[in-house]
Order: C-alpha cells, then sequence, then structure tokens
C-alpha cells in the first residue's frame, strides 16, 4: 500500500514539473527560486525527452505495478515485486545521477525534485521488503 | 501481498480521495490567474520617465546613435537580436561608431510583451539589462506560445544571478508600466508602426529583414556627415 501511496504523489509531483515546463503553470511555488532554474536549465531534457514527462511515464508505471501487486490473484508469484524493484532501483539510480547535476553542474536545487529522489528511495527500500517477503531466500 | 477485502476497500477510497485532491490541486495551478500582469495604456506620470529616455549600450561619444523600437514577442525583433545585434555590438558599438538606445514597443497582439519589457526593466534594476534582454529573445520560441510567460521569465533571472525576492517585489508592483507605455507612446508619436524600427540619422527605418550589413551601410553613409 505505501508503494502504491508514494508512487501516487511521485506522480503528482512529475505531473506538477511538465505543466510547468508546458507552460500551463505561471510560476512554480519554489521559495528558493532554484527549481525554475533547473527546470530551465539544459539538464531538464535527458536525451531530449523532459526529465519531468520521463518522471509522469516512470511513476505512472509504477503505480499500475503497485495496484497490481496489490490484487489477490497477484500475491502468490514474484515477478510483480520483483519488477519493481528493478524498475525503482532504476529511478533511484537516475534521481541520484540528477540530483547530482543539480548539484554539481547546475548549481541550484530543486524542492520538487529532492522530494522526487526521497520517494524514489523509499520506493526502492519498500518494493526490496517486499521483494524478500514474496521470494525468501534460502535458509 | 493481499489484505482483507474490507480494508482494501478502505484502501481505494483513500486513494481515490488523494488522487481526487491532487487532481484538483493540479487544475487550479492550471486555472489560477496568471502570476504577473502588466497594465497596457496606463497614464504615464512625468516620474516614469525623468531622467530614463531608453536603454543605452555603447559609448556617449559614439558619432552615430541608433534607437531601436522592438517587441520581445516579435518574431523578426528575436531574430534580429539573436543573429544581426552581436555582429553590431562587435563592430559598431564596441568600436565607438555608434550608441545603441534601446526603445520598449510592446504591440498589442502580443500578450507577453509588457511582462517581457517589464522583467528586464526589473533585471536592469540590478544591473543585468541585457543580459536579460538577450536571454528573453534567445528563449522566445520556448515562452512565446505559453498560457502565462511569467514563470519562464523569472527562470532567466535567476539563471543570471539575481535576487530573487527582489525581482518578484519589481515584478509584482508593475512600476515600470508607465516608463513602457511612454517609450511605446514615443515610438508611436516619431511614426512606428511595427517592429522592429530603426531612428538612424533622424529617419526611421522598418525594414523587417534588416541585417548588420545593413545597418553599417547606414552608419558609415552617416559618419561623414557627423559634426567634427
Amino acid at each position: 500500500m505505501g508503494l502504491v501511496l508514494l508512487s501516487l504523489a511521485g506522480l503528482f509531483i512529475a505531473l506538477y514539473l511538465y505543466l510547468y515546463k508546458l507552460g500551463a503553470i505561471g510560476t512554480l511555488a519554489c521559495g528558493t527560486g532554484g527549481c525554475e532554474t533547473v527546470q530551465l536549465s539544459p539538464q531538464s531534457k535527458f536525451l531530449g525527452i523532459d526529465v519531468a514527462l520521463i518522471g509522469v511515464v516512470g511513476y505512472a508505471v509504477l503505480l499500475l505495478l503497485a495496484l497490481l501487486a496489490l490484487q489477490p490473484r497477484f500475491a502468490g508469484p514474484a515477478w510483480p515485486a520483483r519488477l519493481l524493484a528493478v524498475l525503482s532501483g532504476g529511478a533511484l539510480l537516475f534521481s541520484l545521477y540528477l540530483t547530482g547535476l543539480e548539484l554539481f553542474v547546475i548549481h541550484a536545487i530543486c524542492r520538487y525534485c529532492v522530494a522526487s529522489a526521497a520517494i524514489v528511495a523509499v520506493t526502492f527500500a519498500l518494493a526490496v521488503r517486499e521483494l524478500r517477503q514474496v521470494s525468501p531466500g534460502p535458509a | 501481498m493481499a489484505a482483507p477485502a474490507s480494508g482494501m476497500n478502505r484502501f481505494y477510497l483513500l486513494l481515490g480521495a488523494i488522487a481526487l485532491a491532487g487532481i484538483a490541486a493540479l487544475v487550479y495551478q492550471v486555472k489560477r490567474p496568471k502570476g504577473v500582469s502588466i497594465p497596457a495604456n496606463v497614464t504615464v506620470l512625468t516620474a516614469d520617465t525623468a531622467g530614463f529616455r531608453g536603454y543605452l549600450l555603447g559609448s556617449d561619444s559614439a558619432k552615430v546613435e541608433i534607437s531601436e523600437y522592438a517587441d520581445y514577442q516579435c518574431p523578426f525583433c528575436a531574430d534580429f537580436a539573436t543573429v544581426q545585434f552581436p555582429a553590431i555590438r562587435q563592430q559598431l558599438i564596441q568600436t565607438g561608431l555608434v550608441r545603441w538606445r534601446f526603445r520598449d514597443f510592446p504591440l498589442n497582439m502580443h500578450p507577453h510583451s509588457r511582462v517581457a519589457a517589464h522583467a528586464v526593466a526589473c533585471a536592469d534594476e540590478q544591473g543585468k539589462f541585457w543580459e536579460m534582454h538577450t536571454a528573453i529573445f534567445d528563449h522566445q520560441s520556448e515562452w512565446s506560445q505559453q498560457r502565462d510567460a511569467s514563470g519562464k521569465f523569472r527562470g532567466y533571472a535567476q539563471q543570471l544571478g539575481l535576487d530573487p525576492a527582489k525581482y518578484d517585489a519589481c515584478m509584482s508592483s508593475a512600476k515600470y508600466a508607465g516608463r513602457i507605455q511612454a517609450s511605446l507612446d514615443e515610438g508611436t508619436r516619431l511614426g512606428v508602426n511595427g517592429t522592429p524600427t530603426f531612428l538612424i540619422g533622424g529617419r526611421l527605418y522598418s525594414d523587417r529583414a534588416s541585417t548588420s550589413d545593413s545597418i553599417r551601410a547606414l552608419v558609415m553613409n552617416l559618419i561623414p556627415k557627423a559634426p567634427q
């Protein structure tokens, strides 16, 4: 359940930032102003795709998987939990890379990006715990 | 990991409520009024223009002065600013031949022009007029079609290292609305009816395809006539 709630929170953060990128939202609610610096930097795109859009798609996939894993028929097989752990692990690495860019290249911090990175980190931890529960290792 | 059905129902209800609240918050953000609005056709007060007749670049002793009337949302102005102006700056302004005077001429057809002109005026307060001017023209395609461009302008201000609190206070005060209007009125009185238009040696030139070469040729024609 925690995975579902975290993915939903992350999805809303990513949607908020993507709406800003699309120009649908005037200014970001960001006291330090670093959010806009980050969102307008060249690093806000990854391989030509808005990082915020990658976040929207990534969190949507995590949310769907987390909801799927809650269904009784998927209580047995380990693959949903395994997939969740792999995807959230990838997302965590990507978030670490983006946080590094904020700190060492852009020199500005976006609080929404930090929140997203924290969500991804907790999601990964929960996914790994879930995976251990559904597929316990050899005794 | 399956939970009892009643517990799951409560969870889905909670999830639905959170999702609805999130969607409502996003819709509110999209629908809320624009962050910054710079009024048009304001009454120009004497204080609005006291000691100010445009943004200057170049030497006071330059032999020719060129006034440019431009609109930040006008694509021809952006082409001129990004493609032609760097050469003019290098060949004519930095060599002391020309002093450049930039005048705002926000056209009514462009909803973000006044906000852009005001953002640049606020950057000028912090000594970054030309940097902001360049950033806004350079990124015109990024903000021009947006519903609210003020967030993008604030972002450029951030990237240029402006103090965000001072910038925000300046923008929300709309204190330069009168100055921008005065610049527009002045251009209209002179006969400017499109952008970019250049006032060179007392004559208006409004060729939208003005190039650094054509302006250089005009300047060179004027220099022998300039008083020694």
